[in-house]
């Protein structure tokens, strides 16, 4: 028995207990900070300063909204379900949080003759992992909304299932021309095939050769993330904030806070399927580690990405202070009528090109 | 449609069909992204109020402030016209005779022993400035005043005086600037 347990490389389950923890925290903490960039830019965007009472440049406004949302009195309304009206918003957190468990966030690092890679489960279906924690993100949703009995959160549930399915759809079509493209769904190799490009990489990029798939990625993303100008479900103006209408305190903070985490998260894999992960642009990775060493290649790297996805939530929140949400019925002729031949033609021609270079 | 027309500020409304490029959507998307973008840029007009307050025009009418002349004897005679020009009857008074020692606090025989504004009512028209025919009150240039109750919104006498000319020379020029300002206009 003894002989098992030592067999069991303890370091490995150390390590990887450790990464999760520091990935859990560093999306809690940048969820955080999202919704302080998200009002900052609001602000700038329609002239004005936001906040900027507590701390300097009102830098500690997430935690005086965090401490408020604490202290908030917690209502289960009578007529809801209550089982499933805490599962909702639990559902939601999780599933947010799940997905990070298979981003590869930078080059490995080498502490004491290990080899520490920067990603917490390098599975061979990468990408398939994240589609699938992504749809039962809806669900999260969905219960939510219609376990709090109430029409206008039912409504809102009914919008957000319907859009998540059909965005789904090309946003998996979309994505099917890289993973040709990549030939695998590891998460890693991709990564490390768009490193291998011309300009260190830089030229590897799969934007370049899928400019229209990025697109139609980009706008599924949107919708994925119930941002504006794909917000129905929790459109204020109609549906009263649509499922989290009859949530308060911690359990509307899970739903905002997942909300935030499922944004940052998307920009982080349209950072890594699309602008080369990890990659620093201009530079070889392996001559500059050979000249200030492998962890510090590891740090840049990891701030590389992080820099991308940022301008990602840039753009997404730069977008939701210009574009007027969509119908619901234009929302649906986007999604199934143009996305979806959008991408399904990106595919098939992307598959056509690679068949004649082969060949 | 012979509709008449008033003036040459009508606009008519573009009901062309949508060409294609409109119809992409995209492009006019880029388009709001750029105008938004450069807001994002613009120097922003806040003006960070309690630090940093707007100058105001010397018209400007704020609080009350009643007047000294310049012993520092009160000049208001509790004459009651502030009052009945007082369109929101914010104002109340209370009249004394000035006896005998106090010809240095009082300008007249007749003062105000209460003179109450409540300043909830008010609506800072400037009606009792008008109608003061002792050069009393005046409307200063401060503005918002808080209080934790109703009742301290009711500004006494003591509220609104003037500083004192003898014990406050400063304050008393500085008021008294504002005043002058004013009677100027």
């Amino acid at each position: 028995m003894n002989i098992y347990l030592l067999a069991i490389d303890w370091w490995f389950i150390i390590e990887k207990l450790v990464l999760i923890a520091l990935i859990v925290t560093l999306c809690l903490i940048i969820a955080m900070y999202e919704t302080y960039g998200e009002r900052k830019v609001a602000a700038f965007i329609q002239d004005r300063i936001g906040p900027n009472r507590a701390g300097p440049f009102g830098i500690l406004q997430p935690l005086a909204d965090g401490g408020k949302l604490f202290f908030k009195e917690e209502i289960i309304p009578l007529t809801s379900s209550k089982y499933l009206f805490v599962l909702g918003p639990t559902l939601a957190m999780i599933t947010a949080l799940l997905t990070s468990a298979v981003i590869p966030w930078g080059t490995s690092l080498e502490i004491g003759g290990r080899n520490v890679a920067l990603q917490v489960a390098d599975i061979n279906i990468g990408v398939l992992y994240i589609f699938a924690v992504v749809s039962i993100g809806v669900y999260g949703i969905m219960i939510g909304a219609w376990s709090s009995n109430n029409k206008f959160s039912l409504l809102s549930g009914l919008r957000a299932a319907s859009q998540m399915i059909s965005y789904e759809l090309a946003m998996g079509l979309a994505l099917i021309a890289i993973l040709m493209m990549s030939g695998s769904l590891q998460m890693s190799v991709i990564v490390n095939k768009q490193m291998s490009g011309a300009l260190g990489g830089f030229g590897g990029w799969n934007i370049w050769y899928q400019p229209l798939g990025f697109l139609v990625f980009f706008t599924c993303a949107l919708a994925e993330c119930n941002r504006t100008p794909f917000d129905l479900p929790e459109a204020e103006s109609e549906l009263n904030f649509g499922y989290h209408q009859e949530y308060s305190s911690m359990k509307l903070g899970f739903y905002l806070f997942a909300e935030y985490i499922n944004m940052f998260m998307s920009c982080i894999l349209m950072a890594t399927l699309f602008l080369g992960g990890y990659d620093i642009p201009f530079v070889n990775e392996t001559t500059l580690a050979a000249h200030i060493g492998q962890n510090w290649v590891a740090l840049l790297s990891f701030l590389s990405l992080l820099a991308k996805a940022f301008f990602l939530v840039f753009v997404f929140m730069w977008i939701r202070w210009t574009v007027p949400r969509f119908r619901f019925d234009q929302l649906m002729h986007l999604g199934w009528k143009k996305l979806i031949p959008l991408a399904l033609a990106n595919m098939v021609i992307t598959a056509a090109l690679i068949l004649w270079m082969n060949s | 449609m012979n509709q008449i027309q008033y003036t040459n500020r009508a606009k008519a409304v573009d009901r062309r069909p949508l060409n294609f490029i409109e119809r992409l959507y995209l492009w006019n998307i880029f388009i709001g992204m750029f105008i938004t973008i450069k807001h994002f840029f613009k120097k922003k007009p806040t003006v960070q109020y309690p630090e940093q307050v707007r100058e105001v025009g010397t018209a400007y009418r704020g609080l009350h402030i009643l007047n000294r002349d310049e012993e520092g004897r009160e000049r208001c005679t509790a004459c009651g016209l502030c009052a009945v020009a007082c369109p929101a009857e914010a104002i109340s008074m209370e009249a004394a005779e000035r006896l005998d020692d106090e010809e240095h606090l009082y300008r007249e025989e007749k003062y105000a022993a209460k003179y109450e504004i409540n300043m909830l009512r008010c609506i800072f028209c400037g009606l009792c400035e008008d109608a003061c025919p002792k050069d009393a009150i005046y409307l200063s240039h401060t503005f918002t005043p808080t209080n934790y109750h109703r009742k301290g919104l009711i500004y006494k006498k003591e509220d609104m005086l003037i500083p004192n000319p003898k014990t406050q020379p400063e304050e008393y020029a500085k008021a008294k600037g504002l005043i002058d300002d004013k009677k100027k206009k």
